[in-house]
């Protein structure tokens, strides 16, 4: 029976309702020749729950999501110890992948240009989204407008901001040297520029990416209670003042919450560095999933590949795990 | 709220307009400026770009671009190739995720618990450890290099699962108690009574699975071999590369790929940036 159990604790707007028609009781009584697994045994229902049709409801999505992540998972991790090239069967061997990949400079470079990029973007994609949060809450005219414009970026496929950043900054034909020679800067090399390329692409992402920060931020101003900042405002506190002692607290839930999403994004960065710069120029923005990409789809060295990712793998469990820790960590102070 | 965090306003007005006016005005534009370049070059003819320095407004609007565009590549059939792919998987998410999130918020299983878990716990297992076992079972599955391996790893995500579920838990059971007092089945009370009810939810799933699924670019490229098979962004790409000084025809093509989520997020902007906050905020 279905609510039998349900109907002991009834929610509150049906509680007059009950009294009225029927006692829970005696509802579940009347209806019992009617329900669509009356006949079924105590043995099927202890094996399936009290509605096994469930089951057939949810089988499609467990099929799927379930037997597309965790079955990937597993057989990734035995990848990672095997030499596959996808077509010929595989050897295995042990933990050499992990060894050779931690001697591979290209690796090591693909790891420092991941963390280059990841330093440099979430902090400003916070700080910048921050900023402009704060200067996009208020009521004036066309603010509506402003704030779509701020977004609008974050829609764009990576493919599309790739070609249309690849345009603008082509070394000869872009429009961002012809910007630059009207304040009287020569042209820049930018994406076939090697010292300029990793930058330019934070640039990119933080073009596309601070929107997303923005609402974040927005929602989490629009939560703050009103009554805290007219009693600062009664308190006489300026506008640094209330910044820092309520407005700043009161958004850490959700600045933790965007570092968190940020780094992890920083952390897999890849269609952008797939689009504009395959890597290049001279690997300065080879960055770690273009580095498994290339060795399990270009190069075949699948298992080579997947050795890398799990590494990668590991290090957003400890971002994701020591960052949510840092947060229970903050709030029991903040608390107590 | 505004006078309280960013100082007091001046007393005596010098501007007829606010002066955040000054500021912001600016800033938005600078987040606008490399669209609008977007759609002034689509319109531009190769000569006018490859001038240094570039035309910034054209005389007139030049056709040329998305003349050549649709006319020699495979741009036609990508754009096709898009829509089916987008359309099927919104179509799965809506109905497998439906299923499944009324399952889990109103019916009682052995394993409800653990499932809902476990799903859940995917959504932190990164697409590169998963992407070359995906791509070895799609090739057994015999769907590699088909529109098939762009639709079923995606045909059901834990996203609309869990949506969805917290949507109907938020439902009042009384209706669907009711339904089943009467006998209708789970099934029938799902389609009848809580899907018209559940239409704010279905709405977020369908414009959020659209947006990822049309914009998808890693999975595609590993998948997809035949040019024919391309979606529109992974043909994106290839069509810059082998394009690469005719910048008219590529903005053109650009604009094609970028349209139709402007117009799906325009549209809907409001769920749009509620549902990404409500899960921003609360995650």
């Amino acid at each position: 029976m279905p609510w039998t159990k349900q109907s002991r604790r009834p929610t509150p707007h049906s509680q007059r309702a009950d009294q009225v028609v029927a006692s829970p009781s005696l509802r579940a009584s009347l209806n019992r020749p009617t329900v669509e697994h009356a006949d079924q045994s105590p043995l099927a229902k202890r094996l399936f729950g009290e509605t096994p049709e469930a089951w057939g409801f949810v089988l499609p999505a467990v099929v799927i999501i379930l037997g597309l992540s965790i079955v990937p998972m597993i057989w990734s991790l035995i990848l990672s110890m095997q030499s596959s090239d996808l077509v010929t069967p595989a050897r295995w061997i042990g933990l050499t992948n992990y060894r050779v990949l931690s001697h591979d400079p290209a690796f090591r470079s693909a790891v420092v240009h991941t963390l280059i990029y990841t330093a440099l973007f979430v902090p400003l994609s916070i700080a910048g989204g921050l900023v402009l949060a704060l200067m996009l809450n208020r009521r004036i005219r066309f603010i509506g407008l402003y704030r779509t414009m701020v977004f609008v970026p974050f829609v764009i496929s990576a493919a599309a901001q790739g070609v249309l950043f690849s345009f603008i900054f082509d070394a000869h034909f872009g429009i961002a040297n012809a910007v630059l020679s009207w304040f009287g800067v020569g042209p820049q090399g930018f994406f076939a520029d090697s010292n300029q390329a990793l930058l330019l692409l934070v640039l990119i992402g933080l073009w596309s990416g601070l929107g997303f920060c923005v609402v974040v931020y927005l929602a989490g101003l629009q939560d703050i209670q009103q009554e805290l900042l007219e009693a600062a405002a009664i308190d006489g506190a300026r506008a640094w003042g209330t910044f820092r002692y309520v407005v700043w607290p009161a958004l850490r839930p959700v600045t933790v919450f965007l570092a968190i999403w940020e780094t992890l994004q920083a952390l897999q960065l890849f269609d952008l560095v797939f689009v504009t710069t395959r890597g290049g120029p001279l690997e300065s923005t080879t960055v770690i999933v273009f580095f498994v990409w290339n060795q399990a789809f270009q190069l075949f060295n699948a298992g080579y590949g997947a050795a890398a990712a799990y590494v990668l793998a590991f290090t957003l469990l400890i971002v994701s795990i020591g960052l949510r820790f840092a947060r229970r960590h903050q709030t029991e102070e903040v608390g107590g | 709220m505004t006078m309280q965090l960013m100082g007091r306003e001046p007393r005596r007005r010098f501007l007829p307009f606010s002066p955040w006016h000054l500021v912001l005005l600016p800033v938005s534009l600078l987040f606008a400026l490399p669209l609008f370049w977007l759609v002034l070059s689509s319109f531009m003819t190769n000569a006018q770009i490859n001038r240094f320095p570039p035309t910034i407004i054209p005389d007139s609007l030049h056709l040329d671009g998305y003349r050549f565009v649709l006319n020699n590549a495979l741009f036609p059939q990508w754009f096709l190739n898009s829509v089916i792919v987008s359309l099927v998987v919104v179509i799965g998410n809506l109905v497998f995720g439906s299923l499944a999130g009324y399952a889990f918020a109103r019916m009682r299983f052995r394993g409800s618990k653990t499932l809902l878990a476990l799903m859940l716990g995917t959504l932190v297992i990164p697409f590169q450890i998963t992407m070359i076992p995906t791509f070895l079972l799609m090739k057994y599955l015999g769907v590699i290099d088909t529109l098939g391996a762009l639709i079923v790893p995606s045909l059901v995500t834990p996203f609309a699962v869990f949506l969805l579920r917290q949507f109907f838990l938020s439902l009042p059971r009384e209706i669907e108690e009711a339904a089943w007092m009467d006998g209708c089945s789970r099934l029938r009370t799902l389609w009848v009574i809580v899907m018209p009810l559940a239409r704010p939810a279905l709405g977020t799933v369908a414009v959020l699975t659209f947006l990822t699924t049309w914009n998808d670019l890693a999975w595609p490229l590993i998948a997809i071999n035949n040019d024919h098979h391309y979606t529109l962004q992974l043909g994106l790409t290839t069509f810059q590369g082998q394009h690469r000084t005719q910048w008219a025809a590529v903005m053109a093509g650009n604009m094609i790929t970028v349209l139709p989520v402007l117009i799906a997020f325009l549209a809907a902007q409001r769920t749009f940036i509620q549902s990404l906050t409500s899960s921003g905020v609360k995650g």
